[in-house]
């Protein structure tokens, strides 16, 4: 993988007092403090990161935590008032003003909240936008721009004047403009969130379907958990200007560095992010090649389960016994577990959702058994671990 | 205990005759705006009225041609045939010269003021206080030196009205920039746009309506004035008006003033229909 963005201790601070603030930040007085002391707002603090290129990287927090100040920080819309941004190595907080205007033309597209769109231009003239300002020639700029569009599923409007769309429509203007310079980085400050739900959904499947093609890197600001799960690859959570969490969505779900995100992660729907990876428990097991009928009683009697899975010396899923089969086993007088053994469980792998599980787990006594590719058994799907997890709880077991 | 006068009117005084040592600069300048003025006369004067009346209702129908238009077609050929017919015809295109001279010198000048002021916060402290004084101040007053520095004619009634009608202008431009969104400046900034680039592709462009809006006030300024630009000589309808009031004729200085009004109207409809939005 490599780095695309690489952000180094960036700071902001907006106001006068700023060498006093600093001080104050340093000696780690909290945002509100430094605000009364000196008027100075922190706007992000000590910011450092990296992200990878093709990656989409969502940036998430309350409003007023800086996000936009982040984002705006890495094109320098704002000027930092310390640190470093990076992009392929090039230093742009170094940048003269004609350097940083280059990078912005062939590197950087941006994607506003509100859409930004020129009124006075038509949709054709404002997807191409970013190449007028690169100098490019008439025809150039119109094919590039109107492939953008055709990109975005904007067919027939390129004559039309941003007010005569729809606001989802003029998103897709928005998107278009940032693709038709080619920019291999994309900024977007809470690009979906003027949308209403249908249309938010809608744009967001279309920048996943649009990513698989294309390969952008990403930088998405959202102050949605559910869009922001739905769409990262990873997700750093911001708070008062500084950074709380950086991690994958399943991460950030099981594993939230405090409260703060706990509270963030309190109303997801956590099904459509969980995989079964993250809601298995450990299987209760016998070797069939060690143990008999009576061990596997034994080991039932004490886990006080009715039924159990048997795998080999490696592990490996061999098949599922019942307590009662069991039993008649030892009536019996045979230790042949094979003649009982049931293969016909239900499996799953670990990385599917949970989601995918859901409807069937309701209508299987028997637990899901989770496999690798090498049929190893990693553990097993009780449906009070699934119930629990889509709950918010930890899942242990 | 008595407070001497503070000898301001001298000092003014010194200055306007320290600057008539400036007269090849002066003269420069004169003959600079003769020279516009004097083509626009030639134009009005070569054009028959017939013509000139079809000129009008063409540009008209074309500005207008995606709203209503027929009413202010109407008028504009009653009117002008009404000026035509009470021999007011020369001095109504002498006062458009005046009008238009002035017009353009304050779009030349007004203008790029006004960005100036938009983009530098200092400009715009100096600059207003200045286009306050140049409202407010009696034109009377700057008649004085204006035919000190340019004699009598229609050069320093040019001046006069440049002065007091260019402040709109200058003020609309400077707003119509900033009025554009916010937004709109950081898209241009973040797609790596030049500030030439900003102004002319993005802030100009959204300032055009309100700049329109400036340049239609300074141009009703500059009519307002044509009665006091006929008293250092400035020719037209102004003339008439001043004559009337001289001879006591209220007949005359109502017709003329009738004229003065019908041209205002006509004038103001079409750089409005000019500015109207449309797609
Ligand atoms: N230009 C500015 N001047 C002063 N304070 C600012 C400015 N821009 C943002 N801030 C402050 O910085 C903090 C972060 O704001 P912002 O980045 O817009 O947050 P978010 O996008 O997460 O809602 C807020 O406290 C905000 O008031
Ligand atoms: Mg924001």
């Amino acid at each position: 993988m490599t780095v695309k963005v690489e952000v180094r201790n960036l700071t902001k601070i907006f106001g006068k007092r700023i060498s006093k603030a600093t001080d104050l930040l340093a000696q780690g007085v909290s945002k509100e403090e430094i605000l009364e002391k000196t008027g100075a707002t922190i706007g992000v603090n000590k910011a450092s990161f990296s992200i990878n290129a093709g990656e989409i990287f969502v940036i998430m927090g309350l409003s007023g935590s800086g996000k936009s100040t982040l984002i705006r920080l890495i094109n320098r819309l704002i000027e930092p008032t310390e640190g470093e941004v990076l992009i392929d190595d090039l230093n742009l907080t170094a940048l003269d003003k004609k350097s940083l205007r280059n990078v912005r033309r062939k590197k950087l597209g941006m994607v506003f909240q509100n859409f930004a769109l020129f009124p006075h231009k038509t949709i054709l003239q404002n997807a191409a936008f970013g190449l007028e300002i690169q100098g490019d020639s008439q025809d150039t700029r119109s094919k590039k721009a109107h492939n953008a569009l055709e990109l975005v599923g904007l067919h027939g409007y390129d004559d039309q004047y941003p007010d005569q769309l729809s606001g989802g429509m003029q998103q897709r203007v928005g998107l278009a403009r940032a693709l038709a310079s080619d920019a291999e980085v994309l900024l977007m400050d809470e690009a979906f969130s003027a949308l209403d739900p249908l249309n938010r959904k809608a744009m967001q499947d279309q920048l996943l379907e649009l990513q698989n093609k294309m390969h952008k890197t990403i930088i998405f600001i959202s102050h949605d958990l559910n869009e922001s799960l739905r769409i990262g690859d990873r997700i750093l959570i911001m708070r008062n200007g500084s950074i709380v969490q950086i991690g994958e969505p399943e991460e950030i779900l099981t594993a939230p560095a405090n409260e703060y995100v706990e509270r963030f992660i309190e109303d997801v729907d956590r099904t459509k992010v969980l995989t079964v990876n993250s809601v298995m428990t450990e299987a209760t097991t016998i070797n069939i090649n060690k143990s008999g009928p009576r061990v596997a009683l034994r080991r039932m009697q004490e886990n006080s389960i009715s039924s159990i899975y048997v795998v080999d010396d490696d592990d490996r899923f061999v098949g599922f016994a019942d307590a009662d089969d069991v039993a008649t086993l030892i009536r019996q007088g045979s230790k042949d577990l094979k003649s009982i053994l049931k293969t016909e469980v239900p499996l799953t792998t670990p990385d599917t959702p949970v989601q995918d599980l859901i409807d069937k787990i309701s209508n299987t006594p028997i637990p899901f058994a989770v496999l690798d590719n090498e049929q190893h058994l990693l553990g097993i799907i009780l449906r009070g671990s699934v119930l629990s997890a889509i709950a918010g709880n930890e899942v242990t077991a | 205990m008595q407070i001497e006068k503070i000898p301001l009117a001298d000092w003014i005084n010194s200055l306007v005759d320290r600057l008539s040592h400036f007269a090849g600069f002066f003269n420069s300048i004169t003959n600079f705006f003769q020279t516009i003025i004097n083509a626009f006369q030639a134009v009005f004067d070569v054009l028959p009225e017939w013509l000139f009346i079809i000129l009008i209702l063409g540009l008209t129908y074309w500005a207008k041609r995606d709203s209503k238009k027929w009413g202010l077609l109407i008028f504009e050929l009653f009117g002008l045939l009404l000026i035509w017919n009470l021999d007011y015809w020369r001095d109504m295109t002498q006062t458009l010269t005046l009008v238009l001279t002035s017009g353009l010198i304050t779009v030349v000048l007004g203008v790029p003021l006004g960005i100036l002021m938009a983009k530098s916060r200092i400009t715009d402290q100096i600059v207003k206080p200045i286009l306050d004084l140049m409202q407010t101040m009696p034109a009377f007053v700057y008649l004085i030196p204006a035919v000190a520095f340019f004699g009598i004619g229609m050069v320093p009634g040019v001046l006069a009205s440049v002065i007091f009608a260019m402040p709109p202008t200058v003020r609309m431009t400077n707003l119509g920039i900033r009025q554009v969104p916010a937004d709109l400046i950081e898209a241009a900034d973040a797609y790596g746009a030049t500030s030439w680039q900003k102004l002319l592709k993005v802030q100009l462009p959204l300032a055009k309506s309100t700049l329109m809006a400036g340049i239609n006030q300074s141009l009703m300024l500059s009519l307002s004035m044509v009665v006091i630009a006929s008293m250092i000589g400035a020719l037209g309808l102004g003339t008439q008006v001043y004559f009337a009031v001289g001879r006591n004729d209220a007949g005359a200085g109502f017709t003329a003033g009738i004229a003065v009004v019908i041209l205002a109207i006509i004038l103001d409809r079409i750089t409005q229909a000019f500015n109207s939005k449309r797609h």
